[in-house]
C-alpha cells in the first residue's frame, strides 16, 4: 500500500468519521429487522462483531492464495462457515434471542458491510490491522444497532432489555406506547435522524 | 391604529436594530395582519397583492362549516349518547369546548416548530400551517389526548415539512400525516367503538357516557369492517343516506358532513383556490370503483353491500376529496396529471376501505400514496406531451 494507515486509526475510524452504517450506508436492511428492541440488537452486533473480524483474519492470511476470478466465492465460504458457527453458538446458549433474530444471523452472509470489508480491506492488508478493521467496522455498526434499539424499545415498549423503565403510573394518567416505533419506518427515521445529528458535529461529511 | 403601531416598532425589527433576531417574527405577523404591500414586479408574475396567506385564509373559510357543524354533532351525539337533554347551543357549546383545545395545542406545536425553524435558518415564516393546524383536529376523533395531538403535529411538522425545506417543499400533506402517525402509533385510541364520540361531560355541559350493548360509538364503516350487516348510530336506530349526508353519525370531528363539505367545496371552487379537475376526478374514481364493488358484492367485505353513493358519503371521503387531495403542493400540477392523480385516490380509497377490513376508511391512505406518486404522474405527462410535440415537428420538416 502507498499510505501506511496507522492501527489506531484502522480501529477508531469507523466507530464515526467512517461509520459503516451511518456514513457508508451499509447494511441498513439488519438495521430495521433487528432493533426493535435491545437484546437482539446488541446479540446482532457482537456477531458481527466475531464475524467481521475472523472474516477479515481468514481472508488477510490466505489473500495471496485466493485466485482473483473465484475471490468473492471464496470470502462467502468463509463467512458462511463463520456464521454457521455463531448461529449454532445462539441456538445452544440464548435460544430466545436466536428465535427472535430467526433468519438475519443467517443473513449477515449477505450483509453488505462484510463484503465490503473483506474486500476493500482485507483483501490488500495483514491480518492484525484487517482484524482490527472488522472490530472497528463492527462496533461502528453494533453501535448504530444499540443507539436505534435503545429508543424504538423505550419509546414502542416501554421497556429496556425487557425491563419495564416507564412508570405505571405514566400509563395510569394516559399515556400510550407508541406503535409506530415497532414498525420498521421508525427505525428508517431513528437512523436518519442519528445521521443528522452526527453530520451536524461532522460538516466535512456534509454534502454541498 | 395597529398599522401606526406595526409601523413605530417596525425599525427595531430590521437588520441592526436591536431586535432583528425576530425579524421573520414580525414579519409574518405583519402580513398576516395587513395585505403585503410588495407586489411581484417583474416578468410574468400575476401582479396582484394576494399572497399564499390570502389563499390560505380563503381554505380556513371554507373550513368552517365543517368546523361549525363538528361542534354540533360533537355535542348532539354525546346527548344522544348520555340520555342527557341539550338545547342546540348547549350542543355547539359543547362541542366548541371539545375542539378549542385541540386547535391550541396544534397551533402552539406546529407555529412554534415553524417560528423557530424560521428563526434559525432566517427566513421569512411560512404560512402553510394555517390550514394545517385546523385541518388536524378536523380529522382526528374528539377523543384524541392532547398529547398525543402534539406528537403527532410535531413529527409531521419537522419530518414532513421542514426536513424537505418549509412550506411548499413537503412530499407528503402535512395534516394527513399527522393523523397517519397517530392511526399507526396509537391504534388503539384512534379506531373501535370509543373514540370517535366524547364521553366526559365538559364544564357541566353534556353527560357522561356508559358503552353497552345498547350504546357503541363505532362509526358506520367501523361497523362494516368489523362484520356488521348493518349499520346504525350509536344508540341502534338505522342510519340512512341522508343521515350521512348531513352528517349526524359518529366519526372524526369535522368530517361526518357531506354537506358541510359540498359548503366549502363550493367556495374553493368559486374563488378558484383548489383544482376542480382533481375534485371532480375523485369523485369520479370513487363511483367508479364503488360501483365495481357494489357489482362484484360479497358477504366477505360487509363495505362492497355499499351503494356507490354511500361509499362516497361515509367515512372522510368527501374531506379527503376536496381538502386534502387538492392541496396544491403534494398534488399533481399537469393538467392531465390532475385527472390521473384524483381518479386513483378516488379509487384506491374505495380499494383499501372494501377489500382490507384492518383500514375501515382508505381515504388517508390513498392520499398519502398518490402523493408519493404525483412526481411521476407529472413527470409522465410532460414526457408525453415532450415526445408527443417532437414528432409532430419532425413529420412536418
Amino acid at each position: 500500500m502507498a499510505e501506511k494507515i496507522s492501527n489506531k486509526s484502522v480501529l477508531f475510524n469507523p466507530f464515526s468519521k467512517n461509520n459503516p452504517v451511518i456514513v457508508q450506508v451499509l447494511g441498513i436492511c439488519s438495521v430495521l429487522a433487528v432493533t426493535v428492541s435491545l437484546e437482539p440488537a446488541i446479540v446482532m452486533g457482537m456477531s458481527v462483531i466475531a464475524v467481521l473480524a475472523f472474516a477479515n483474519v481468514i481472508i488477510s492470511l490466505i489473500r495471496n492464495t485466493i485466485p482473483t476470478n473465484i475471490r468473492i466465492i471464496v470470502q462467502l465460504v468463509v463467512v458462511a462457515g463463520l456464521v454457521v458457527i455463531v448461529d449454532q453458538l445462539l441456538k445452544a446458549y440464548t435460544y430466545d434471542v436466536s428465535k427472535q433474530l430467526s433468519v438475519f444471523i443467517s443473513l449477515i452472509i449477505t450483509n453488505c458491510i462484510l463484503m465490503g470489508r473483506l474486500e476493500a480491506f482485507a483483501m490488500a492488508n495483514k491480518p492484525w490491522p484487517s482484524f482490527l478493521d472488522g472490530i472497528g467496522n463492527g462496533v461502528g455498526y453494533a453501535l448504530i444497532l444499540i443507539i436505534v434499539a435503545f429508543f424504538r424499545e423505550l419509546l414502542g415498549s416501554g421497556t429496556l432489555l425487557g425491563f419495564q423503565v416507564v412508570p405505571q403510573w405514566c400509563y395510569d394518567h394516559g399515556y400510550v406506547n407508541n406503535g409506530l416505533m415497532i414498525l420498521p419506518p421508525m427505525a428508517l427515521i431513528v437512523v436518519g435522524c442519528i445521521i443528522w445529528v452526527h453530520r451536524s458535529f461532522n460538516k466535512d461529511l456534509q454534502d454541498e | 391604529m395597529l398599522r401606526k403601531y406595526l409601523d413605530k416598532i417596525k425599525p427595531h425589527f430590521q437588520p441592526g436594530g436591536k431586535l432583528s433576531a425576530f425579524q421573520s417574527v414580525f414579519e409574518g405577523m405583519e402580513t398576516f395582519l395587513y395585505t403585503p404591500r410588495t407586489t411581484s414586479a417583474s416578468g410574468v408574475h400575476v401582479h396582484d397583492a394576494i399572497d399564499s396567506k390570502r389563499v390560505m385564509i380563503i381554505v380556513v373559510v371554507a373550513l368552517l362549516p365543517c368546523l361549525l357543524f363538528g361542534m354540533y354533532n360533537t355535542g348532539y351525539q354525546n346527548a344522544l349518547c348520555s340520555g342527557v337533554e341539550m338545547s342546540f347551543w348547549a350542543m355547539m357549546a359543547y362541542g366548541f369546548l371539545a375542539i378549542l383545545p385541540k386547535l391550541v395545542v396544534t397551533y402552539a406545536v406546529g407555529l412554534g416548530i415553524e417560528f423557530t425553524i424560521a428563526q434559525i435558518r432566517k427566513e421569512e415564516i411560512m404560512e402553510g400551517f394555517l390550514v394545517t393546524g385546523i385541518l388536524v383536529p378536523l380529522i382526528c376523533p374528539v377523543t384524541t389526548p392532547l398529547w398525543m395531538l402534539a406528537v403527532a403535529t410535531a413529527f409531521s411538522v419537522i419530518f414532513v415539512k421542514e426536513v424537505f425545506g418549509g412550506t411548499g417543499f413537503n412530499v407528503f400533506n402535512v395534516a394527513l400525516t399527522t393523523r397517519a402517525f397517530l392511526f399507526f402509533a396509537y391504534p388503539a385510541s384512534m379506531s373501535g367503538d370509543e373514540a370517535f364520540i366524547a364521553s366526559k361531560p365538559i364544564c357541566g355541559l353534556g353527560g357522561t357516557v356508559h358503552y353497552s350493548d345498547a350504546v357503541s360509538g363505532a362509526t358506520p364503516l367501523g361497523q362494516l369492517a368489523t362484520g356488521a350487516d348493518h349499520i346504525t348510530n350509536a344508540v341502534g336506530d338505522p342510519v340512512t343516506t341522508w343521515d350521512a349526508f348531513l352528517g349526524l353519525i359518529p366519526g372524526s370531528f369535522g368530517e361526518t358532513s357531506t354537506l358541510c363539505v359540498l359548503l366549502g367545496a363550493a367556495l374553493l371552487l368559486i374563488t378558484g383556490v383548489a383544482s376542480w379537475r382533481i375534485m371532480l376526478s375523485v369523485f369520479a374514481g370513487g363511483l367508479f370503483m364503488g360501483w365495481i364493488a357494489n357489482v362484484f358484492q360479497t358477504p366477505t367485505y360487509p363495505a362492497s353491500m355499499l351503494s356507490p353513493v354511500d361509499q362516497l358519503v361515509y367515512g372522510g371521503f368527501a374531506f379527503a376529496a376536496v381538502f386534502m387531495a387538492t392541496d396544491p403542493v403534494t398534488a399533481a400540477r399537469t393538467g392531465l396529471g390532475k385527472y390521473i392523480f384524483g381518479f386513483l385516490v378516488g379509487v384506491i380509497a374505495i380499494l383499501i376501505r372494501v377489500y382490507n377490513n384492518g383500514y375501515p376508511e382508505g381515504a388517508m391512505l390513498a392520499v398519502l400514496l398518490m402523493n408519493a406518486f404525483a412526481p411521476l404522474i407529472d413527470y409522465c405527462v410532460v414526457q408525453a406531451n415532450v415526445s408527443r410535440r417532437l414528432r409532430r415537428a419532425r413529420s412536418n420538416s
